[in-house]
Parts: C-alpha cells; sequence; structure tokens
C-alpha cells in the first residue's frame, strides 16, 4: 500500500516537473485533452475500481460458530461491565478490563446500560456504538499477543473521556487457563472484608464470595488489572486509596460517592484487601 | 470534420433532430439524477432486504437488472449529449451568447456528468454486491 502511494506520488510528482518544464505548445489541444481523460478519469478509476474489488472481501464481517466465545460488553457511566459466556459453561463477570485468546473469533455483545457508549479498540476492530435496548455484534479476531488500549467513542457524560479499558489478548492456553481460574473465588476474609461490609461498599460492588450486587463495577479481580477507574489512572496503592475516599474528585460524574470519613488507614487496608483478589 | 460523416440518412436524421432539441437544464440532471435514484435504490435494497427477509443480498437479479437500467440511461445521455456537443457551425471557442453555443456548454457539462454518473453508479454497486451482511 505505501509502495503504491510513493509510486503514484512520484508519478504525478514527475507530470508536474515535467509540465513545468515543457514549452508552450509541446502537446497540441487535442493530445493534452486525451492526457487529462486517461491519466485524469480513466486510470484513476479503473486503479480504485481494482483495490475496491480487491478490497471488499476483507470488510465481509467474520463468521462465528456456536462453540465461539461470547462476551457480553455492556457500557456504563463511566466503566464496562464484561461477562464471559463460554459455550455450554456459566458466565464470569468481571468489569473494565477484556480478555481474548490469540487466533480465535470472539463475538462481542455490544450493550448500554444507561446512555449511548461506544465500543472502540483501534487495534483489534472498528468502533460499535453502544445503544440502550439493543444489542450491537462486533466479532473481533486477535493475531498477535499483546495488550491494547479501549476507548469510549461516544460522548456519554462528564467522564467520557475517562472511560477507557483494557484489552489483553492471550495466547489460546494460557487464556484457557485464566477463564477457569476466574471460576475460583477470590480470597475473603480479613480486616479489608470487614472494612468492605461495614462501609457498605458491597451495596454496589461484587467481590465474589463477599458481596453481590451489580450497580458499580465488579472488584472480584481488581489485583489482576493494570489501570484503575476504567483504565483512567496505573493501579498504584495510592491511587487505589484515593479513589476509594475521593472518587467524585477522580472521577466527576461517577456514580460512587466520596468517603471523607474513612480514616486513610482503613481506605488503605480496603485497598490492600482489593489488591490480593487476583 | 471526420467524426460529422454519416453513416447513413436515419441516423444522420436522429442527430440532427438531437441536434435541434431545445437548451434546457433538464437534460442536465438526468445523468446524477439516475445516480442518485440508483443510490437510493441500493439503501431500500438492503434495507428491506434485511429488515423483512433477515439476509442480504437476495434478488440479486433483479438489483443487477436495476444496475445496468441506470447505466444504460447515463449511457443514452451522454451520447446525445455527445452528439449535442459535436454540432457543426461556426468554429471553436464556443464561448457565444448563441443558442447553438448554449447548447453545446451545456452538453459538455452533461458529458461531464454523466462520466461521473456512469463510474459512480459502479462504485456504488460493487460494495452493495460484495458486502453480504446485515450488521
Amino acid at each position: 500500500m505505501v509502495l503504491g502511494a510513493v509510486v503514484i506520488a512520484a508519478a504525478v510528482g514527475g507530470l508536474m516537473f515535467a509540465a513545468q518544464r515543457s514549452r508552450e505548445g509541446a502537446l497540441t489541444h487535442q493530445q493534452g485533452m486525451r492526457l487529462v481523460l486517461w491519466a485524469g478519469g480513466v486510470v484513476p478509476t479503473v486503479v480504485l475500481l481494482t483495490l475496491l474489488i480487491a478490497t471488499l472481501p476483507a470488510m465481509r464481517p467474520i463468521a462465528v460458530k456456536p462453540d465461539d466465545l461470547r462476551v457480553t460488553v455492556t457500557g456504563e457511566q463511566f466503566w464496562w461491565r464484561v461477562r464471559y459466556q463460554p459455550a455450554g459453561q456459566a458466565a464470569i463477570d468481571d468489569s473494565n478490563e477484556l480478555r481474548v485468546p490469540v487466533g480465535r473469533n470472539v463475538e462481542l455483545l455490544l450493550e448500554a446500560g444507561d446512555v449511548l457508549h461506544s465500543f472502540w479498540v483501534p487495534g483489534l476492530a472498528g468502533k460499535l456504538d453502544m445503544v440502550p435496548g439493543r444489542t450491537n455484534k462486533l466479532v473481533v479476531h486477535a493475531t498477535r499477543a499483546g495488550r491494547f488500549r479501549g476507548q469510549c467513542a461516544e460522548f456519554c457524560g462528564l467522564s467520557h473521556a475517562l472511560m477507557a479499558f483494557d484489552v489483553v489478548a492471550m495466547e489460546p492456553a494460557a487464556f484457557d487457563a485464566w477463564l477457569a481460574a476466574r471460576r475460583t473465588p477470590a480470597p475473603v476474609g480479613g480486616d479489608g472484608a470487614r472494612l468492605f461490609a461495614a462501609n457498605g461498599c458491597g451495596g454496589c460492588h461484587t467481590v465474589a464470595g463477599v458481596s453481590e450486587a451489580a450497580i458499580g463495577p465488579n472488584l472480584t479481580h481488581l489485583g489482576s488489572r493494570a489501570s484503575l477507574g476504567a483504565g483512567m489512572q496505573r493501579r498504584t496503592h495510592a491511587n487505589l486509596v484515593r479513589f476509594i475516599k475521593q472518587a467524585p474528585t477522580v472521577k466527576p460524574g461517577a456514580r460512587m460517592p466520596a468517603y471523607p470519613q474513612l480514616t486513610n488507614e482503613d481506605a488503605a487496608t480496603i485497598a490492600r484487601w482489593l489488591e490480593q483478589s487476583k | 470534420m471526420k467524426n460529422e460523416t454519416p453513416h447513413g440518412p436515419e441516423r444522420r436524421g436522429v442527430r440532427h433532430r438531437l441536434r435541434q432539441l431545445r437548451v434546457t437544464l433538464w437534460t442536465l440532471i438526468v445523468p446524477p439524477s439516475v445516480w442518485a435514484v440508483h443510490f437510493l435504490f441500493c439503501y431500500l435494497w438492503v434495507a428491506v432486504s434485511c429488515a423483512k427477509l433477515g439476509a442480504f443480498p437476495r434478488f440479486t437479479v433483479a438489483f443487477v437488472i436495476g444496475t445496468l437500467v441506470a447505466e444504460a440511461i447515463i449511457l443514452a445521455s451522454g451520447w446525445i449529449a455527445w452528439v449535442q456537443t459535436r454540432t457543426p457551425g461556426d468554429p471553436a471557442p464556443h464561448d457565444q451568447g448563441t443558442d447553438i453555443d448554449r447548447l453545446r456548454f451545456l452538453a459538455v457539462s452533461t458529458l461531464l456528468l454523466a462520466g461521473l454518473s456512469f463510474v459512480a453508479v459502479i462504485f456504488t454497486a460493487v460494495p452493495a454486491l460484495m458486502l453480504t451482511d446485515c450488521r
């Protein structure tokens, strides 16, 4: 493609140079008109039509089979609800991170919980709107392992720009092992769990084995994610403590309230407990 | 001129009649209008196929015939314009405010629009035929 662009640019440049240099009357009127017709009309049309026909098959959607992995991704203000639905197995819930196996087709069922969002992972596929009440389907096929950044691409409120997520493409065997590991609940108990319950965190967040609520992101595997607050910042201890205490400041418009009454030590205890759950 | 050699009395008659047509803007917009109608036709075809039948493409033969009809109208319009541009008479440049120069000018414009519309109809039809999915 680059080569073709270079050749065309060189040809046009050469033509311009020759036109500048040639003396007046080098071409008759008829020859000039013929040059315009062929170089300006016929050749570009044929080249573009050839490119169109050659590339259109690549734009056809990938076909999915019934036993391919399906993942429902729901856009929420301002985070992502992720539900893995492997064929014939129970669904696994997660948030703000999407993992896909390399070399396999994955069908994403895109929904919206509140307002319009748009699912966009430039490294993986084109963007597709998430519309409340509808399920849009996008089939992705990762060709290499790696981490890709996703971003909400439809304005959805104050923290729209902070509504991102990570996509991790894993080798198929590693992905299967990872998905199986997701079925085992996170460690339960300790001061962190007690504080988590005492401060009502479980009223919105699910941590497997501790609480079941679906208002905010599922925090069961927070300790394995690279980012925090839907891809908005790196997951460091300090950032997590700050998010727990001052969510509305860190993420304007988010539904999570601030917890100024929480001591720094208690917030740190909850943070450490969440970081352990991988 | 070489191109003005009549091919027969009948053919000369058709060309002669074409050159006697009144100068009007209506013939100018025939090719782009056909392009627009064909474009609408493509959208309707895909929308109706997907919404009513749940699959696409259906009635491919009808679509191809519709496209060929559109191209035929554009070609005919282009041919008429081409004949009109070659109306014999005074030598170039044809930039006078006379009926015959106005006809030549509109004919050249129509010819260019016909060329554009012809290509555009192909570029609209090819993706409609090759992208076979409702998503």
